[in-house]
C-alpha cells in the first residue's frame, strides 16, 4: 500500500503542470483560510472617502464604489466560492458514488438508475439551475436567512446536477471489479453485500472518484461564478468571486482594471485544478504509468 | 441500422414527454407568484382575477395537458398552415405572461441572432480545433504541441464571462476597435454595413470559438494519438505509403469517428453556454430571452425554452449515436 502510494506520488511529481497547480491551489486555500485574519479590514466596511480608489498602500488592490477594500472582499469571496464548490463537489461525489456502486453491483437497480442518469444528462442544466435558483431563492432565504439559505441552495443544486459522470465511471469500474477473483472468492466465503462493497469494491474505485472530484471542483467554481455573474447567485452585499466580477462589469468603462482580480482568481484556480486533475489521472491510471 | 434508428426515435418520444413533465412540475411546485412583481396597491380580489386570467385557476394536470396540446399539436399545425399558406385559423397558443404574445413567435424572433453568433462560433471553433489537434498529435511533445495543449487547457479553464469581459476591456474600452454591445437592429445591405456587422460579431464569436476549440482540439489530439500507435499505421508505413497519405487518409478517417460524435454532442451545450456570452455582449438571443423570462417569473416562456433546450440535447444525442453507427462499420446496433 505504502509503496503504491509512493509510486503514485513519484508519478504525480513528474507532471510539472500538476505540481505548479497544486502549489497555486495550496496558496489560494491558505489565503482564503488565513488571509482574513492577516488582512483584517472588514470586507463590508464602507469608507466613502476611499471610493473608487486605485492601488494604494492602504488598499493594495484598490477599493470599490462604496470604498470597500477589494483585497478583503477578494479573500472573503474566495472563501465562499471555494466552500460552495467543495460542498457541491462533496454532494455530487457521494451521489455519484452511491448511484454508480448501486447500479454496478445490484443488477436489478442497474436499468432504472441508468435511465435516471440518462434523464439527468438530457436536462438542460444551466437553464434549469437558473430556474430553480430564481424560483426557490425566496423560500430558502426566509427559512435559513439570506446567506445560509442561498449557500445551501446553490451548493445542493450544483451538486444534484453534476453527479452523472461520476456515477457512470464508477458503475463501469464496479462492473469490471465485481467479476474479479478476489471479490468472487470473498462472496463465496459468505461475505454479505455491504462488506463486499465497503471492503473490496470501494477501495478499487477510489481513483476514478478522486479524479472526478478534482475536475468537479473546477466545474463547480465555474458554475457558481456563472450563476453569480448572471445575477442569480448570492445577494449583492455578499462577496463571491463571481459576484465581484459581475459588480465590476457595471464600471467597465470607467475602471476596467477592477474586473481583473476576481476574473484572475477564478481562472487561475480552475486552471490549477484542471492541471492537478490531469496529473492525478496520469498518476492513478496504471496503464499510463511507465 | 434502420430498425435501430426507428427504435431510438420511438424511445425519444416518451423521454421528451417525461422531461417536459419534470420541467413543468418543477416550475409549478416552486413557490413563485406571477403577480408578485405587480404594485402592492392592487387588491387581493383583482390579483386573484389576474391569476385566473393567466390560467392558474385550473388544476395542475389540466394545465400540463393544455401546454402539451398547445405546444405539440397547435404550434406544429400553425407551422403547417403557414407553409401551405392556408390562412390562420384560431388556435390556442402558448402565451408569454410578460408580453401576452405567443412564445413561439418570441423564439422565432430571437433565433437568428443566437444562430448567427453561436452557430458561427461553433463552426469556427471546429475548424480551428481539428488542424491543431492533428498537428499536436503528429508532433507530440514538440513546441507546437506544448503551446497548443497549454492554450487549450487555458481556453477551457478560463470561463467565458471572464474572457468576454477581458476582450471588452482591451478591444472596446482600451483600443476602441469593436463595439461592446451587439446591435440587433442593424441590417446588412451593402459592404460597409457588412463590415459593421462583422465588427460587432467579432468578439462574441471569438470568445465562444476559443472555448469550443479548446475542448474539441483536446479530443482530436488524443484520438489521433490513439490511432497513430496502431498496427495498421505501422503496416501502412512498412508498405511504403506516403506519410501524407497515411496521416490524412488512414489515421485521420479513423480518428474523426469519435470526434464527429463529440462535435454533435456539443451542439446543444453550445446553446446553453451561449446564455452567458449573450448576456456579456448584450445579444438579444434565446439565452437573453430565458434570463428575462426567469427574472419576470414568466413560466410559459421558461417552460417552452427549457423544453426546447432539452429537445436539442435528446436530438443531438440521437444524431451522435446514429453517426457513430454510420461512420464506424464495426459497430452494429441491430445485432443482439
Amino acid at each position: 500500500m505504502t509503496s503504491a502510494r509512493r509510486g503514485t506520488w513519484a508519478q504525480f511529481r513528474t507532471h510539472r503542470g500538476a505540481v505548479i497547480g497544486a502549489g497555486i491551489l495550496l496558496i489560494a486555500a491558505f489565503a482564503v483560510l488565513f488571509g482574513p485574519h492577516l488582512w483584517s479590514i472588514d470586507p463590508h466596511l464602507i469608507d466613502i472617502r476611499a471610493r473608487n480608489q486605485g492601488i494604494s498602500f492602504a488598499h493594495p488592490l484598490g477599493a470599490d464604489r462604496l470604498g470597500r477594500d477589494t483585497l478583503a472582499r477578494m479573500l472573503a469571496g474566495g472563501r465562499v466560492s471555494l466552500a460552495v464548490a467543495g460542498a457541491a463537489m462533496g454532494l455530487a461525489l457521494s451521489l455519484g458514488a452511491v448511484i454508480g456502486v448501486a447500479s454496478g453491483y445490484f443488477r436489478r437497480l442497474d436499468g432504472p438508475l441508468m435511465r435516471l442518469t440518462d434523464l439527468f444528462l438530457a436536462l438542460p442544466l444551466l437553464p434549469l439551475l437558473l430556474v430553480i435558483i430564481a424560483l426557490f431563492r425566496d423560500a430558502l432565504r426566509a427559512a435559513f436567512g439570506p446567506e445560509t439559505g442561498i449557500f445551501i441552495l446553490i451548493a445542493s443544486v450544483i451538486g444534484a446536477t453534476s453527479w452523472m459522470k461520476t456515477a457512470r465511471i464508477v458503475r463501469g469500474e464496479v462492473l469490471a471489479l465485481k467479476e474479479r477473483e478476489f471479490v468472487l472468492a470473498s462472496g463465496a466465503l459468505g461475505a454479505p453485500a455491504g462488506r463486499l462493497i465497503f471492503r473490496h469494491i470501494l477501495p478499487g474505485v477510489i481513483s476514478p472518484i478522486m479524479i472526478s472530484a478534482a475536475l468537479g471542483v473546477g466545474d463547480a467554481i465555474i458554475t457558481e461564478s456563472a450563476l453569480s455573474f448572471l445575477g442569480l447567485g448570492f445577494p449583492p452585499d455578499f462577496p463571491t468571486w463571481g459576484r465581484l466580477l459581475y459588480d465590476s462589469t457595471d464600471y467597465l468603462q470607467q475602471y476596467p482594471g477592477r474586473v481583473l482580480w476576481p476574473g484572475l482568481a477564478i481562472s487561475l484556480t480552475v486552471l490549477s485544478i484542471n492541471y492537478v486533475g490531469d496529473g492525478l489521472r496520469d498518476a492513478l491510471d496504471p496503464r499510463t504509468r511507465g | 441500422m434502420g430498425t435501430y434508428t426507428l427504435r431510438r426515435l420511438l424511445f425519444a418520444v416518451p423521454t421528451l414527454l417525461f422531461i417536459s413533465l419534470v420541467i413543468f412540475l418543477l416550475l409549478d411546485l416552486a413557490p413563485s407568484d406571477p403577480t408578485a412583481n405587480l404594485p402592492l396597491t392592487i387588491p387581493p380580489e383583482v390579483r386573484q382575477k389576474i391569476r385566473e386570467s393567466l390560467g392558474l385557476g385550473e388544476p395542475i394536470h389540466i394545465r400540463y395537458l393544455l401546454w402539451c396540446k398547445q405546444f405539440f399539436i397547435n404550434e406544429p399545425l400553425n407551422v403547417v398552415e403557414a407553409l401551405l399558406g392556408a390562412g390562420d385559423s384560431e388556435r390556442l397558443r402558448v402565451l408569454s405572461w410578460q408580453t401576452r404574445s405567443p412564445v413561439v413567435d418570441l423564439i422565432v424572433e430571437r433565433l437568428p441572432q443566437t444562430l448567427w453568433v453561436v452557430g458561427l462560433s461553433y463552426v469556427i471553433g471546429v475548424l480551428i480545433a481539428i488542424p491543431i489537434g492533428i498537428i499536436s498529435a503528429y508532433r507530440q511533445y514538440s513546441w507546437f504541441d506544448q503551446i497548443g495543449t497549454f492554450v487549450s487547457t487555458v481556453g477551457f479553464s478560463v470561463p467565458t464571462f471572464f474572457t468576454g469581459v477581458l476582450l471588452i476591456v482591451v478591444f472596446s474600452v482600451g483600443l476602441g476597435w469593436f463595439p461592446s454591445i451587439y446591435d440587433t437592429t442593424h441590417r446588412v445591405t451593402d459592404w460597409s454595413s457588412f463590415l459593421v456587422q462583422a465588427r460587432q460579431m467579432a468578439m462574441p464569436v471569438f470568445v465562444l470559438a476559443l472555448y469550443n476549440a479548446a475542448q474539441i482540439s483536446r479530443f482530436m489530439r488524443s484520438s489521433m494519438l490513439e490511432n497513430l500507435n496502431q498496427d495498421y499505421v505501422r503496416t501502412a508505413r512498412g508498405k511504403g505509403f506516403h506519410e501524407r497519405r497515411i496521416l490524412f487518409v488512414h489515421v485521420l478517417r479513423n480518428s474523426m469517428i469519435p470526434v464527429v460524435t463529440i462535435i454533435a454532442l456539443g451542439v446543444p451545450q453550445v446553446f446553453g453556454g451561449a446564455i452567458i456570452t449573450e448576456q456579456i455582449f448584450k445579444v438579444n438571443g434565446l439565452g437573453q430571452l430565458l434570463i428575462v423570462a426567469i427574472q419576470g417569473g414568466d413560466l410559459p416562456t421558461v417552460q417552452t425554452l427549457t423544453f426546447i433546450f432539452a429537445g436539442l440535447i435528446v436530438t443531438f444525442n440521437l444524431v451522435a449515436d446514429i453517426l457513430y453507427g454510420v461512420l464506424d462499420p464495426t459497430i452494429r446496433y441491430d445485432q443482439r
